[in-house]
Order: structure tokens, then sequence, then C-alpha cells
């Protein structure tokens, strides 16, 4: 996997490997945090800045001191305390330098330390071996395919709100799953018809 | 938490009440993601189960050592070493369903079931009933995520195979021909869509007939 361009890589993040509706990671947000589109890309703004910046750090920390020291084996442990502490610093900094983003973001952080989708995106760039690159480039691939289809099932959600739908579907979880269905009959199928 | 429970009702209430796909709604992305079959299913319901039961005995003895301000960074460092312990058992015994579930493994950790219950049960309650209740709720999941792959399984692919043996097969009994989406991601969201709709309407008649 060393050598897919970055486009590919790219690519891959948005679109074939979807974080939340091909490989099912960080649902819990998809479906608690689309209600309306404001909620919405305010986490995805968050995710993207953390899965990032974690692909970054656990980039630098799998390379020069895990592998080094033949810790290979404990890197779950070590990258979910890294994210963890991670996500706090950030939550510190912009807090203390950026209150206008902390307003807008400052909520949702707290929340992404134990979302699967950084630690998904950082264990995935281990086991597919890519290059700091590559793993910046997946990094931030990864949150812009989030955003994606946050946007997508947060308007479907906000501008159906006046569509009949039983009782038992209701507008909660249930609801939201049907659409997860459809939206990714298209995400799976349309990129059958239309290869990249 | 009163004095009336007992070993029976605090493991059925991780089955019922407390359902980790139903009734709490957590640890969805395993549900879905690994669920093309039961096997797989049965898979990480047993890591899962693992993790559950260490964590929670864990951190229901060190309850009164850990400090309020970092209890979550503490309660993950236990979780993910339980985890780890998995990750290597099953890539030794297991290789199999540890290639099939892949980075589901690790993602453990941040299974919102396993944290949800230390922080929501083991910090509060004793050594026993935190085993007790790490084992109901670790079934529960066990039983949606045969559920679940088992409908999946048995409409994509049209038989069920379970550790090798192919139980039935209706593709060459009955001429049944597979539904091939229900083994890919469209296929586990209408799956869990269908059935949390079904359980919503019997909680709609329950309410109906209650009142």
């Amino acid at each position: 996997m060393a050598d897919a361009s970055l486009f590919a890589v790219f690519m891959d993040g948005v679109f074939l490997k979807n974080f939340l509706i091909v490989q099912f990671l960080g649902l819990c947000s998809f479906v608690g945090v689309t209600k309306d589109v404001k909620s919405a890309s305010g986490m995805s703004g968050a995710v993207i800045f953390v899965i990032t910046l974690s692909s970054v750090v656990s980039y630098f920390l799998y390379t020069y001191i895990l592998l080094p020291l033949r810790l290979e084996y404990l890197n779950t442990i070590a990258f979910i305390i890294v994210i963890a502490a991670l996500v706090q610093l950030v939550e510190f900094i912009v807090r203390k330098h950026m209150p206008p983003l902390y307003r807008s973001l400052g909520i949702y952080l707290p929340l992404i330390s134990t979302n699967c989708a950084v630690l998904g995106a950082v264990l995935l760039n281990v086991m597919n071996e890519y290059t700091f690159i590559q793993s910046v480039t997946f990094g931030i691939a990864a949150g812009v395919g989030y955003t994606v289809a946050m946007l997508i099932m947060s308007s479907i959600r906000e501008w159906s709100n006046v569509v009949y739908v039983p009782r038992a579907v209701g507008r909660g979880v249930t609801y939201a799953f049907f659409i997860a269905f459809v939206m990714s009959m298209s995400f799976a199928n349309y990129f059958k018809v239309i290869p990249l | 938490m009163g004095d009336n429970r007992s070993v029976a009702s605090e493991f059925m209430r991780g089955i019922t009440k407390d359902n980790p796909t139903f009734g709490l709604v957590l640890g969805l992305c395993p549900t879905l993601a690994v669920t093309t079959s039961i096997e797989n299913g049965i898979g990480m319901a047993a890591g899962t189960l693992f993790v559950l039961v260490g964590s929670n005995l864990l951190v229901s003895i060190l309850r009164k050592e850990i400090p309020d301000t970092v209890r979550i960074p503490i309660e993950l460092i236990v979780i993910a070493t339980f985890v780890s312990i998995v990750d290597m058992v099953m890539e030794a015994f297991t290789p199999d369903i540890y290639a099939a579930l892949g980075v589901y493994i690790p993602l453990i950790v941040v299974n919102c079931i396993v944290i949800g219950r230390a922080e929501a049960y083991a910090l509060k309650n004793g050594v026993f009933y935190s085993i007790i209740d790490a084992f109901g709720v670790g079934t529960g999941f066990l039983l949606m995520l045969m559920l679940i792959g088992g409908i999946r399984e048995v409409l994509g692919t049209g038989g069920i195979k379970l550790f090798g043996v192919q139980l039935f097969d209706m593709v060459s009994m009955l001429g049944y021909n597979p539904i091939g989406i229900m083994t890919l991601s469209p296929g586990a969201f209408l799956t869990i869509a269908v059935l949390m709709a079904i359980v919503n309407y019997r909680r709609i008649l329950k309410a109906m007939k209650g009142g």
C-alpha cells in the first residue's frame, strides 16, 4: 500500500472507505448529532481537526517510539492515551486563544476522544503501512468523508420534518437508520457504475 | 440500587432493559460492521464480553482509589489493557476470525458499552454485582450480534455456516436466490432499522394496552 498515489488514498478515505457509511466507524455521532445541520457541521469540523492532528502525532509516535523499542503490540493503549490527551490539549488551546471557534466546536471536542472514527483512522494508517504524507492525507480524507456523510444525513433529517413517518419509526434513531440504509445503497452502488 | 436485587435480575437486566443495542443504543459500530455472519458476530461479542468482565472487575476493585477528576483516562487504560490481551489471544488462536474482524478488535477500546458500564455501574457497585452486570450486558450484546448476523447471513448467502460446518443451505435445497446486498453495508443499516422499528412497535402496543 505504500506506493498508492495520494489521490487514490484521498478518494479511498472520502468515498470508497467512507468512515460512516461503508466502515461503520463513529456511528454514535452519526445518529446522535445529526438532528440539525448546525450541530452536524460543528461536530464534523471538530472531527476533521482532531483526525488530522492525531494522524500526524500517531505517525511519529509509532515510527520513532514504538517501532524502535519493539512495542508495536502496545499501539492500542498508546494511541488511545495520546488521542485523549491531544483532545484535552486542543480544547485548552482553542478555549484560550480562539474563543469564537471554541463556542462553535467546544461542546463536541470531549465527545471525540471516544469516537471510534479517530482511533479507527489512526489504526488503519498503521495497518495499511502508509507513509507520513499518506497518513496525513488519509486522515484529512477520512474527516472530509465524515463531513460529507454527516451533512447529507442532517440535511435529510432537517428537511424531512414535515414528511409522514409511521409512529413505530418515529423521528429518532430508527428513522436515522432507514435514511442511512438508502444513503449507503447510493454510496455502495455509485462507485460500481462510475469507477474512479 | 435498592436491596431487592438478585443475581438473576441483575443478569437479565443486561438482556432486556439495558440491552446494548435496543435499550441503551450503545456500541453500534461493531454491531453493524462485523455482523456479516453469525460466526463473526460471536467472535466479536466474545471479545467484548471478556473486556467488559475484565474492566468492570478491575474498575470496581479500584473504585475507591480512583480520583474523580481523572477517572476517564484511568478507565480507558484499564479497558485498553484488556483489549490488547484479546487482540493477541485472538490473533494466536482464531486467526480466521481475527482477519475478518480486522480493525474492529482494537476498536473495542472505544466501544461505548464498555466504558459506559464501567462509568455507570462498576464505579458505584461492588465487585460481585459488577461482574454479574458485565456478564448480563455482554450476553445481551452477544444475542444481538447473533440475531443481526444470522438475519444477514441467511438472507445474504442463503445458509448458515458455523465454525466451518454448513448448518443448512437454502440455495441448493430450495433454489433460494441470495440477496447479496444484505452482507454489504446497506444490509446492516436495513436490518437494524427494521429490528428497531419492530421493537418500537411492540413498545407502542404495550403502552396503548396499559394506558
